[in-house]
């Protein structure tokens, strides 16, 4: 995989992290105003990073979440579990 | 309904084969106070919750723990993935490839498959709160071993990562305890209202 690609999927955890943290904390603080901004901030900017990476590296998501290029493009490799990010700096 | 996404919720390196690591390791997946376990108990639990909050608080983590068993196997999977026979049986993890070869399996670290028993759904929320925070003080403290166990610096972020998350989960069923006990006592002054 590219380090492009993982750079990206990174990037895309990252949001999708903020996203996770703040929505169990307005599960227990749902009248929270700053919280709830910036999970509304954060999904825009997720959706954003992950149209951009489906565009290229196909669909992150399936049963109608996001759309293939032909030939279906759900079925490729590489799985989750496939990826190692030992060799990305940051990490 | 759930949907699944195609990525891990943390980026796992793994800077070696080590199946000794891996014996370990899976216990978090498979153990008493694995990730299965975790899921499977507030999912299961979520039904029977009396108000919005505690029922998404529930469906919420239990959700994030399904994450972290796939994280947890993704571990497990490539420190075996590569080991050769000697290194398995080195690792004393030769009674495990007798069944399983490097298949992921639910045992713990001695190779004791799950079983439900590890969990319980009581119907009453206090007792269950009580219980899942038990569980995220058995959870943070079995990542802690792990960590004194581990070796390889990249499993060890991980690790590290899991264990906090388990402390961000002990927060939030606090507060969920919290709210219980104050929508409990509402109710019980709504009760005595009427009858005055």
């Amino acid at each position: 995989m590219s380090t492009v690609r993982m750079q990206m999927l990174i990037d895309i955890m990252a949001l999708e992290f903020t996203a996770v943290e703040l929505n169990l904390f307005l599960d227990t603080h749902p009248g929270e105003r700053r919280a709830l901004d910036a999970y509304n901030a954060t999904v825009v900017q997720l959706d954003e990073l992950k149209r951009e990476y489906e565009a290229r590296f196909g669909p992150l998501t399936n049963f109608g979440y996001s759309d293939s290029d032909y030939p279906w493009r759900w079925v490729e490799e590489p799985w989750p579990w496939q990826i190692n990010f030992a060799h990305m700096k940051g990490v | 309904m759930w949907i699944y996404e195609k990525k891990l919720e943390f980026p796992s390196r793994i800077c070696s084969t080590n199946p000794k690591l891996a014996k370990v390791i899976i216990t978090q997946y498979g153990g008493p106070d694995g990730e299965l376990a975790a899921s499977l108990r507030y999912l299961t639990q979520r039904y029977t919750m009396p108000t919005g909050r505690s029922k998404a608080v529930l469906n919420d983590i239990g959700t994030e723990e399904l994450a972290h068993m796939e994280i947890v196997a993704t571990m497990v999977y490539n420190l075996i993935k590569d080991a050769s026979l000697e290194e398995i049986k080195a690792a004393g993890l030769d009674g495990y490839y007798a069944d399983h070869d490097k298949a992921l399996y639910f045992v713990n670290g001695d190779g004791v498959p799950w079983v439900a028993q590890y969990i319980q759904s009581k119907g009453d929320p206090v007792a269950d709160l009580h219980e899942n925070l038990a569980a995220e003080q058995k959870a943070r403290a079995t990542y802690e071993y792990l960590l004194q166990l581990s070796d390889d610096p990249g499993i060890s972020e991980t690790l590290a990562f899991l264990r906090q998350r388990e402390v961000i989960h002990f927060q939030r069923f606090g507060e969920t305890l919290e709210h219980i006990y104050e929508f409990y006592n509402h109710q019980h002054r709504f009760f005595m209202g009427d009858h005055s």
